[in-house]
């Protein structure tokens, strides 16, 4: 019971790093970014290429996916995203929706449909037991890498000056323009940071979900689960929310398999209805 | 300006709109007309013109209402399988189908309605989407009643009237599709322009205004709802009918996004909108997957990111400017 | 109303009777409508077989009873209802002679009723599930279909020692097809089974595998769609499943030569029951095996590549025996009892249920040189669908 405990929490992590990108960029900017689950996939696909063609070792590909995910974020952040803020939520979505639609396509194309895999490390093979709880190495390694994560971005969220200038930001955009934050800079580097974290955690995925073409859509209610439920001004709101998630999916998944598929789903209509400005929302004017 | 001048030209500014304009006119002679133009595409058309029916149906409250909705799949699922199973346990009848989707649809908007009432628009997407998923989820389930993933098999259709059968060549199905559209659009019609239409733009322009005015709002957005979920029932039901199968694909997620699409291109809240989304949209589908069967999902999606960032004012500017020439053709189109 | 009907009826009966009687006009090709997922998370279906028909045609020539074969490809995106749109439309405007393809079990049902109607074949070439054949009498598989596959690995299983099972399976028509058939073939055997379905979408196996870690059965007999086989191994593997004396057995999907090479050494070991494996040991198999990867840099076939150039070489042989006569009803004719020497071994179209007789093969996932293979060790000989068999 506790391994299944364990299994749901490093699942939990790993939506968080992919998740709380998306919930910062939609705090800040109000911009609802479906196509955040294409910048996993391509962190995912570098760090498998990073291993396949470059021989790169596990832990140097990591990185590397998340500096190319943040690269590319910046530049399409510049180029394209930055004429979308102002339309409307729907012109939004559907921006982000056709990327989502190329980032596919063009995949398939440059990589094939397949399946891609990464082969772990020797040392992050396998599992040991802790008092009874059969622990996977590599799912504590996930269960760490993303703990340190989650409480550097809460510290720098909280405690540094760029952390309060975005939570100004956050709060109200214009306010905080007023008082001389370089808000589009701010939001550039948080762009590009968010998109990195997407990167970082399509890598760390692949072994637990897999990746193919399809993965930003496949993935795209998932992250939008968490960012909903979590509600978009902290990071510990979609941080509880994907723990909750994660553990809620697999501890559900293995108590009543019959009805597996529901719970993720049912539980968030359930948390919408009855908070429905996400599980941790402060309440707003 | 006296009470009752004004009174007059709000009440003619207000007829204005629900006069029928020649261009309208023009547009259901050609629908009617592509009967006869293309014979080799009834399919397509037939396609086209289920999707322009569901695409109706999200315009009625997207466009009307503001209700923004990612699962609107879940109203042309429900009214698919129950216009199906009808067909195969009941009677094979084309209207008691085409009732029964609508009624079972309508009775799943009414029943989700509250949950749609509340929240912003990011929770609507999300409750919407989850609503879908759960009834995908159900309908892959219970395998004995719907077929599960290998969709519902066996569904004979009795002929239309009695009098006609459907053929292999989408005659029938053209014909009878479309003339439910066009049924189901003359009350639609109807229902913009009435007050209660009236009632629903002012609730999607401000709804404490249109609350202190008097509108019950929560009241009549769960109206327009259930009527938009019987309207993609009917679409549902139409399409299980005339391609006598239903597959689970008909509640999948690339539905509802699909539709938003097409009701992106064509426009939101002038009712054609819809049906001109669906004819681009299937025109283009059928296009591109022709000559690169691979990647057509590429182009659409750079078509929809130019079309978003820059395009969309072109091609509407370019059809509001014909329609102006013409006349007005109906004040809802300036969204 | 009614003169309309009629003359609705006799315009139906001409374009149909034009379409089919194909042979009056014999120097005029002969058209395959080819309808694939090439697009979608089922592509990679569409791509081998895709692969396999141009193959073939290269191969084997496009000329076959004095009739050239033009093969017309349409992506459906693995979405039934495109399927039927197409299938139609190539009945109707391209005059199709056969419809072929369809990569999933709702694609070929749901196509099912047109072959019927328009009395135009429909060769299944990857679709797997048993009934899909009695959906219409035009129906001709030359895939393999679940039940044909997983019960042998019952017998076989209960053969070698393995008393307690536990299947995962995903949870639609296929999985529930493998498990049933598995299930019942294994009871009867006299071993005892637990069963657990997995949601269609499904990320994380996790809680899946800790169920059977806990069951500790001797062997867990698994179904998943091909693409996710991979992903299902290693968390196996992860768990220690294969340590703790598990052995993982199932149908060769989830050991697909596709991917086989990506998953590692994850794969090794595991026992499959299958109709065809890349390193099927037979001259006529080398030899497609090499040419196919000379085509397809990058890619190795699979058991959907066979089922493809497998469906051609059958509309050939069926329009070799009609001597070109390409009307449905000739054509079904010739395909029933066909047989020929296929790269998976000796195949007939059993005449009674249009669905493929062949050998089953017990493999086992191993390195052969630096590449992984899945080696056959164990033939079963001439397998009916074992669902229709007991009709």
């Amino acid at each position: 019971m506790l391994t299944i405990l364990f299994d749901g929490i490093a699942y939990g992590m790993v939506l968080f790093v992919l998740g709380c990108g998306l919930s910062v960029t939609m705090g800040l900017m109000n911009f609802v970014n479906l196509a955040h689950g294409a910048f996993a996939m391509l962190g995912g696909y570098v760090a498998v290429l990073a291993m396949q063609r470059l021989g790169l070792p596990f832990l140097a590909s990591l990185p590397l996916a998340f500096l190319a995910a943040a690269l590319v974020g910046v530049v399409l952040e510049r180029l394209i995203y930055r004429p979308m803020y102002t339309k409307s939520h729907l012109d939004q979505v559907m921006f982000s929706i056709g990327l989502v639609f190329m980032a596919v396509a063009g995949t398939d194309w440059l990589m094939g449909s397949t399946q891609q895999f990464i082969r772990l490390p020797d040392w992050l093979q396998g599992r040991f037991e802790v008092a009874g709880i059969g622990i996977g190495r590599y799912r504590l390694f996930v269960i760490v890498v993303c703990g340190l994560l989650a409480v550097s971005l809460q510290w720098g969220f909280t405690r540094t000056r760029f952390g309060s200038r975005l939570r100004a930001a956050v709060d109200d955009a214009r306010v905080a323009r007023g008082l001389g934050i370089p808000v589009n800079r701010l939001f550039a580097l948080t762009f590009a940071l968010g998109s990195g974290l997407a990167g970082l955690g399509g890598a760390l995925g692949i072994e637990l979900m897999g990746l193919d073409p399809t993965f930003p859509l496949k993935f795209m209610i998932y992250f939008l689960i968490v960012v909903t439920v979590g509600g978009t001004s902290s990071i510990t709101g979609p941080f509880f929310a994907a723990m909750l998630l994660g553990v809620a999916d697999v501890v559900g998944k293995y108590l009543v398999p019959q009805v597996g598929a529901f719970i993720i789903y049912a539980l968030m209509v359930v948390l919408l209805i009855t908070r429905p400005h996400g599980l941790f929302a402060r309440a707003r004017a | 300006m006296t009470m009752p001048v004004l009174e007059t030209r709000v009440r003619q500014a207000l007829f204005a709109s629900r006069r029928w304009h020649p261009a309208e006119i023009v547009f259901w002679c050609l629908a009617f007309a592509a009967f006869l133009l293309f014979p080799r595409n009834l399919l397509l058309l037939n396609e086209i013109a289920i999707l322009a029916l569901f695409a109706l149906s999200l315009d009625l409250i997207l466009g009307y209402a503001g209700i923004v909705s990612l699962g609107h799949a879940a109203f042309l699922g429900m009214g698919a399988y129950a216009a199906g199973l009808l067909a195969k346990h009941v009677t094979a009848d084309p209207f008691a189908g085409l009732l029964a989707g609508m009624g079972a649809a309508g009775l799943l908007g009414l029943v989700t309605s509250p949950l749609v009432l509340r929240g912003t628009d990011l929770t609507r997407l999300m409750i919407t989407l989850g609503v879908a998923l759960i009834l995908y989820e159900l309908a892959n389930s219970f395998s004995t009643l719907t077929g599960g993933a290998d969709g519902l098999q066996g569904i004979m259709m009795a002929p239309v009237l009695g009098l006609f059968d459907f053929d292999i060549f989408g005659r029938t199905a053209y014909l009878y599709s479309l003339s439910v559209l066009f049924l189901l659009f003359l009350i639609a019609r109807r229902v913009v322009h009435s007050p209660f239409g009236l009632s629903l733009r002012a609730i999607r322009d401000n709804p404490l205004r249109a609350a202190a005015s008097g509108v019950p709002n929560d009241r009549r957005l769960a109206a327009v709802y259930t009527l938009a979920a019987a309207y993609a029932g009917a679409a549902g039901a139409l399409l299980a009918q005339t391609t006598q199968f239903v597959s689970l694909d008909v509640l999948d997620f690339h539905r509802s996004a699909d539709l938003m699409l097409v009701l992106i291109i064509g426009g939101a809240g002038y009712l054609y909108g819809g049906l001109i989304g669906a004819i681009a949209f299937k025109l283009l589908q059928d296009l591109i997957a022709s000559f690169t069967p691979q990647y057509w999902m590429f182009w659409i999606g750079l078509f929809l990111v130019l079309f978003v960032l820059g395009g969309r004012e072109m091609i509407h500017g370019a059809v509001k400017a014909a329609a102006a020439r013409f006349a007005r053709l109906g004040k809802g189109a300036a969204r | 109303m009614t003169v309309r009907r009629t003359l609705l009826g006799g315009m139906l009966g001409l374009a149909l009777a034009a379409s089919t009687s194909g042979f009056a006009l014999a120097q005029e090709a002969v058209k395959i409508g080819l309808i694939l997922p090439m697009t979608g998370p089922f592509a990679s279906t569409g791509k081998q077989i895709d692969a396999a028909v141009k193959l073939f045609l290269a191969r084997e020539g496009a000329t076959h009873g004095g009739r050239k074969l033009e093969v017309i490809l349409k992506d459906d995106a693995g979405n039934a209802d495109a399927t039927r749109r197409l299938a139609q439309e190539l009945v109707v405007n391209d005059k199709v002679s056969v419809l072929a393809g369809f990569g999933l079990t709702p694609l070929a049902m749901a196509t099912a009723q047109i072959a019927t109607q328009a009395k135009v074949p429909e060769i299944v070439m990857a679709a797997a599930t048993a009934s899909i054949t009695e959906a219409s009498p035009y129906i001709v598989r030359t895939s393999f279909t679940l039940p044909q596959a997983s019960e042998p690995m019952a017998h076989w299983a209960a053969k070698n020692g393995v008393k307690k099972v536990f299947t995962v399976v995903t949870d639609y028509g296929p999985g529930i097809d493998a498990e049933t058939s598995f299930a019942n073939t294994f009871k009867e055997a006299g071993g005892t089974v637990e069963s657990v379905r997995i949601p269609l979408r499904n990320p994380d196996f996790a809680p899946f595998l800790q169920r059977v870690s806990e069951a500790k059965p001797d062997a867990l007999f698994v179904f998943v769609p091909s693409g996710v086989g991979a992903q299902f191994m290693k968390q196996f593997i992860e768990r220690g499943l294969d340590k703790a004396g598990v052995k993982l057995i199932g149908t060769g999907d989830v050991v697909d030569d596709d991917i086989l090479e990506g998953m590692g050494d994850v794969a090794l070991g595991a026992i499959t029951t299958h109709h065809y494996s890349a390193a099927h040991d037979s001259p006529a198999n080398k030899a497609f095996v090499e040419a196919f990867q000379k085509a397809n840099p990058g890619m190795r076939p699979n058991f959907m590549a066979v089922g493809g150039y497998d469906g051609m070489k059958l509309i050939a042989k069926a329009l070799d025996a009609t001597k070109g006569d390409a009307s449905g009803d000739k054509l079904i004719a010739a395909m029933k009892g066909a047989s020929w020497e296929s790269v998976r071994g000796p195949v007939k179209i059993d005449p009674d249920t249009r669905d493929i007789i062949q050998n089953i093969y017990v493999r086992k996932t191993q390195k052969l040189g630096s590449e992984l293979h899945n080696v056959e060790f164990e033939t079963i000989k001439d397998v009916k669908d074992p669902v229709k068999a007991r009709k």
